[in-house]
């Protein structure tokens, strides 16, 4: 099984950022895209995990395999990390938060509320949601802000862990995280659209 | 389903949640009314059942913008519309987390209230049955226009100039509900058109709702 993308093209605001982008993860292998600010990362993230339509072109993924994970870790303030976790175990159907608690240190700080987390601490929650989804393909936009270094290697570890049982990871992310022969990287500045056209009317109704 | 029900309830319990604010809201547009109008007992008493409909109503509206933008600011609404919820069932979940947070208590509290307006003995049961008829009704309503408005900074006013109009036959027949079975009156015609819009809007305006949400998302 794979995620396959071919000759997408994607839009934010009705302007089309990335024309013609093409290529295919197999599960086990990681796909790092990288480019300037502002070129589309995010809104090819988005569109793969199906969250915008793609402006044309497929993506070939089974729509209940993806989980997606952006600038902001939906952690709830009054909420403690562990009813934070659990919410999200219970949404997707798995019951065990303890592989993931493990995995990012989290232990400690169970019945601390999420309005007391420092941001790394948050961003730590916000990526052990992605164990207890239990789904394959991780479509991660920029995961390492705000990490330390020690959080850095756990969430690279994570990753590898990942791979290993069979999952995927898409992720835009400008460090290198020293993942291995597994992963390739995509320079999108090669898909920046060209002829930026606007189509105003539909969007500017909506 | 039940996961994202306890959650917000939960949420809504806690510091900040929200709940409470609605009912002060009303108990105090219900005691303000004797202060505007006079303290005229015959007065109050004929008007009690519509103040007490426009106060739950407008009681209703306050909460209505929290019901998705603190989900949108945190990101939650972005990782809740991809994972194996489907949009119908969170817009549902969070009309009926709406309703049990604030529609609810507003029902039980409306015959204390009525003491203060002197509202006729017999009105005490229509006052109640309305509003617990009607009061779902303003919560779907309500959730269709916060999927509407998401995304939009201090979109508290937009969403009361949508939300109001779309309330006006629930007011309606439920006022007259209230009204006609506190003068002892024929109920037949309000009830059914009450309970009928009750049901054709949470029948069909999830998936409207629903269908918003997914367009502002993008």
């Amino acid at each position: 099984m794979s995620l396959q993308v071919s000759n997408l093209s994607v839009s934010r605001g009705g302007r089309t950022l990335l024309e013609g982008v093409t290529f295919d993860v197999d599960t086990g292998h990681a796909l790092i895209l990288r480019g300037p600010n502002g070129l589309g990362k995010t809104t090819l993230l988005r569109t793969l995990a199906g969250l915008q339509k793609p402006e044309a072109g497929t993506v070939h993924l089974p729509e209940e395999d993806a989980v997606y994970a952006g600038h902001l870790d939906g952690i709830k303030a009054t909420l403690t990390v562990r009813e934070n976790l659990m919410f999200w175990a219970r949404v997707f159907g798995t019951q065990s938060i303890d592989r993931a608690l493990r995995t990012f240190d989290l232990s400690d700080l169970l019945d601390r509320s999420g309005g007391m987390l420092s941001a790394g601490q948050k961003r730590r929650l916000g990526l052990a949601r992605l164990m207890v989804t239990g789904r394959k393909f991780w479509m991660l936009d920029e995961p390492t802000v705000s990490l330390d270094q020690a959080s850095v290697a756990q969430f690279a570890d994570m990753i590898r862990a990942h791979l290993a049982s069979g999952g995927s990871a898409i992720m835009a992310t400008h460090i290198d995280l020293g993942l291995g022969a597994d992963v390739r990287v995509l320079d999108l500045s090669a898909f920046r659209a060209t002829t930026p056209k606007l189509h105003a009317s539909e969007e500017a109704f909506l | 389903m039940i996961a994202l029900l306890i959650r917000d309830l939960r949420l809504a319990m806690r510091a900040g949640g929200g709940f409470g604010l609605s009912l002060a809201f009303f108990l105090i547009v219900v005691v303000l009314v004797p202060f505007g109008v006079g303290p005229e007992m015959s007065l109050l008493s004929r008007i009690a059942p519509g103040i007490l409909w426009v106060g739950a109503l407008l009681a209703c509206l306050l909460s209505l913008d929290r019901i998705f933008a603190l989900d949108y600011e945190d990101g939650s609404l972005d990782l809740l519309a991809t994972s194996p919820l489907p949009a119908e069932g969170i817009v549902t979940v969070k009309a009926i987390a709406h309703w049990l947070t604030t529609g609810l208590p507003l029902v039980v509290i409306a015959p204390v209230l009525g003491i203060l307006l002197g509202l006729p003995q017999q009105g005490y049961f229509w006052i109640v049955l309305s509003l617990l008829l009607g009061t779902p009704a303003l919560s779907v309503i309500g959730t269709f226009g916060a999927a509407l408005t998401v995304g939009i900074k201090r979109g508290g006013l937009l969403l009361s100039l949508l939300v109001l109009p779309l309330y006006v036959p629930t007011l309606i027949y439920g006022a007259e509900l209230a009204r006609r079975g506190t003068q002892g009156l024929e109920t037949g015609t309000p009830l059914l058109m009450l309970a009928g819009i009750t049901c054709a809007v949470t029948a069909l305006l999830p998936f409207a709702s629903a269908a918003v949400l997914r367009i502002n998302l993008r």
